[in-house]
């Protein structure tokens, strides 16, 4: 737009002060922990957990709970924002990078795409360059406590630099694929890469 | 689908008190596209010097209501764009607003199944724009608003919900009220818990198609409750309304 819209008396709550800087645009910060979620909650007992890296792996590797929690556990402080617009920083969380767990597999050259899937029927998709790196970990406890099942308990994938859909809660693996496929929410009009610094909320954002 | 996401000014045709906390803002939009009910709006702000706030707001309309939409407002104490909407906004003022938004939270006259509708506080805005649709789409399945609220003043869409449920023999209006209750009052009065919803749940049957929208405690409560009666997870459509919905 060339003349900017400004809306007739509104000055806003510019919440943030020095850490204004570290929220995205159209994000408000806030110290709560909001659920959104489309469905209702599953709950699958720890005996019958399991997760599964599997799709253009020489072998797939899956982990029982108790084996899952033989890996080595790192301690993450991150930023999380929401696409519902809020933005929570310094969230606390320990989980197991993605990096460590694809040690464990031989990934095909063609390998471009992962498609993580939960309990529940839940789906979401990522470059694989979206989670290595130090970029996305399986989060077990989150502020010094067994992450609670609405927010995606026991297991929950953690993606911070992307809108908080593309953390999978209840997680229970990765497919690594040749062709991107939209997940759950990309196929219902929001955006399929969702980095929150370009405000890539919707279809065409 | 291409052009629905611009960012449009809409203008405020008219201002709805609903109740002490809680208003409705009618929209006039030139880029007018017919929403499926329980889907959103975003709604930005701008100051000045070009400081931007957004939330989403639940339409409450319906889509046989070409060229507007109502969203209803809980007025949040330390809100940022609830507050200005409550206090700041008035007939004429224009507002940014994209839409209309979501895929999966959405319902149409065309799903015939048996409707069971379950609300908290001001969580029964999408609900309501999904009974005004089946009002004005003539639509005859079953359906039940199971509708939790504090106390009997801060129901939203009190008298158009009992005119509806007059006017309509295959809709009932449950409500519950969790903090104080009028004398004479015939409704539940606690919390939703599972016998209350296994009376409503038990007149639609077991292909009841479910949306529950409200804060998480009651959502997780409810749709925990209704796997727990036997009730599919993937009949079981939810909306969240946190404490941060500013």
């Amino acid at each position: 737009m060339s003349d900017r819209f400004v809306s007739r008396g509104f000055v806003g709550k510019r919440r943030g002060g020095e850490k204004a800087n570290r929220i995205p645009p159209g994000q408000y910060l806030t110290d709560d922990f909001p659920v959104l979620s489309a469905g209702p909650t599953p709950h699958t007992s720890l005996d019958k957990w399991t997760f599964t890296i599997e799709g253009l792996v020489k072998e797939q590797a899956t982990w029982s709970w108790l084996e899952f929690l033989e890996l080595p556990i790192q301690k993450y402080v991150v930023d999380i924002s929401c696409v519902t617009k809020w933005t929570h920083l310094d969230m606390s969380w320990e989980g197991v990078s993605l990096d460590a767990l694809l040690e464990h597999v031989e990934l095909d050259r063609k390998a471009l795409f992962v498609t993580a899937y939960s309990d529940g029927g839940y789906t979401t998709n990522l470059p694989i360059s979206d989670i290595i790196n130090g970029q996305a970990f399986i989060a077990l406890n989150y502020n010094d406590k067994p992450l609670a099942p609405e927010h995606g308990g026991p297991a929950r994938m953690v993606v911070p630099h992307l809108y908080f859909w593309k953390s999978a809660k209840w997680v229970r693996g990765i497919r690594l694929m040749e062709k991107d496929k939209p997940g759950f929410w990309e196929s219902a009009g929001y955006h399929n890469h969702a980095d929150p610094w370009k405000e890539q909320r919707y279809w065409n954002d | 689908m291409q052009n629905t996401l611009d960012w449009q000014i809409a203008s405020v045709k008219d201002i709805k008190i609903e109740t002490a906390r809680v208003k409705s803002f009618t929209l006039t939009l030139a880029n007018w596209t017919p929403h499926r009910t329980g889907q959103h709006y975003d709604i930005r702000l701008t100051a000045e010097d070009g400081y931007q706030a957004q939330r989403s707001y639940s339409i409450a309309s319906e889509p046989e209501r070409v060229g507007e939409i109502d969203i209803t407002a809980e007025r949040i104490n330390d809100g940022e764009v609830s507050t200005y909407l409550h206090d700041v906004l008035i007939k004429g003022d224009r507002v940014e607003v994209r839409g209309p938004i979501g895929g999966y939270f959405v319902w149409e006259a065309s799903m015939s199944q048996p409707l069971l509708l379950i609300a908290g506080g001001s969580g029964v805005v999408p609900l309501m724009s999904m009974i005004r649709h089946r009002a004005a789409a003539g639509a005859k399945n079953p359906t039940t608003l199971l509708y939790s609220s504090r106390d009997f003043e801060e129901i939203i869409y009190h008298n158009e919900l009992d005119k509806l449920q007059a006017a309509n023999g295959n809709l009932l209006i449950s409500h519950t009220l969790t903090r104080s209750q009028p004398a004479g009052w015939k409704g539940y009065a606690r919390r939703i818990d599972e016998s209350m919803l296994q009376e409503v749940v038990h007149p639609l049957g077991r292909s009841v198609q479910v949306f529950i929208c409200g804060p998480t405690l009651l959502v997780e409560s409810a749709a925990n409750a209704l796997v727990h009666g036997g009730i599919m997870p993937n009949q079981i459509r939810t909306e969240r309304f946190g404490p941060s919905g500013g």
